[in-house]
């Protein structure tokens, strides 16, 4: 099994919801409220050692509930190892979720664009504003109820 | 001009518009101005197998105050259009606009929510160069299809005719 499934097994063992692998791909689904900390110890273990955070993926799963999710793509340098993982947001209408910018802070930048085209929200975020999309723009035109030719 | 405030609209003032407006098509200065895939093929059509500068317009200025012609070459995003429409503005009389490619003209294939659906709801377009991105042959039928354009422009004779009705409508 992978080690930082093996970790979080081991440390975290309530926050998993469910471990999957695909093509020697592994991806892990956790409970949104500790998600800062399990990256962190993610991020510090020796073991593991996730330095990078490759991309954050806000998604829109419109019409299902929970609607929103966040995916987060770790490479480790030193084990060339990769790990995704993957949360749900309980709340549909304002969906929120812990930043990781206290972990790394390339976060800044892709979660403004999760806030930016799906209105995902970051607790803890130090700049959360527009990234793509004009200042003045009313809406996040990445959610799936947004007309696809604009308001 | 003021010439033809003194002359009147004569034959002298005609043969004079002919003369600025063949040099005004002549030494057509575009602006240094990009978006998307189209500006590849204008930056083909100025180097050596198609020679814009045949055309008397090899000089793309790096500053719209030096420039005459906006060739706008590709997809243009709404959150880009207040830039283009400054640099537009900042370029001196007399100007004019090719909107280049599908893009530039109706939005394209992008029929989106973040693309300007053809520029030509921002700005006055005068030659439009349909083609996915054109070809340089294209684009240069549209530049041969403005000069044609600005030949033809009577800029003396409407600016003769505005000051006289304007004169006429203050007496």
């Amino acid at each position: 099994m992978n080690a930082a499934v093996a970790l979080l097994q081991a440390k975290f063992p309530d926050e998993i919801v469910e471990v999957t692998e695909f093509r020697g791909d592994t991806t892990v689904t956790l409970k949104p409220e500790r998600l800062v900390d399990i990256c962190r110890l993610l991020k510090d273990d020796p073991e593991t050692s996730f330095h990078y955070l490759s991309m954050i993926a806000g998604m829109d799963y419109s019409p299902q509930s929970p609607r929103f999710g966040v995916v987060y793509n770790l490479y480790s340098h030193k084990n060339h190892d990769r790990l995704t993982l993957k949360v749900f947001l309980t709340d549909d209408r304002t969906p929120v979720v812990d930043s990781v910018t206290s972990v790394w802070s390339t976060a800044t930048w892709h979660e403004r664009e999760a806030y930016d085209l799906l209105g995902i929200r970051f607790k803890g975020h130090p700049d959360l504003r527009r990234i793509l999309m004009p200042p003045d723009w009313v809406g996040h035109p990445l959610r799936k109820d947004y007309p696809l030719k604009g308001k | 001009m003021g010439i033809e405030e003194r002359l009147g609209y004569n034959i002298l003032t005609t043969t004079l518009e002919k003369l600025v407006d063949w040099g005004r098509k002549s030494s057509l200065w575009p602006a240094t101005f990009g978006l998307a895939c189209c500006a590849i093929e204008m930056i083909c059509t100025a180097a050596n197998r198609w020679d814009i500068a045949r055309f008397g317009m090899e000089a793309f200025r790096a500053s719209p105050r030096q420039a005459d012609l906006m060739i706008v070459a590709g997809t243009v995003c709404k959150k880009m259009m207040p830039a283009i429409e400054r640099i537009y503005e900042q370029m001196p009389e007399p100007k004019w606009v090719i909107a280049m490619g599908a893009c530039a003209t109706s939005g394209g294939i992008f029929d989106s929510y973040s693309v300007v659906q053809g520029i030509d709801l921002y700005l006055p377009v005068d030659v439009y160069i349909p083609g996915c991105p054109p070809r340089p042959e294209g684009l240069l039928y549209g530049i041969l299809k403005l000069h044609e354009k600005i030949l033809k422009d009577p800029f003396l004779t409407r600016q003769y005719q505005e000051r006289l009705k304007a004169r006429q409508e203050a007496a």
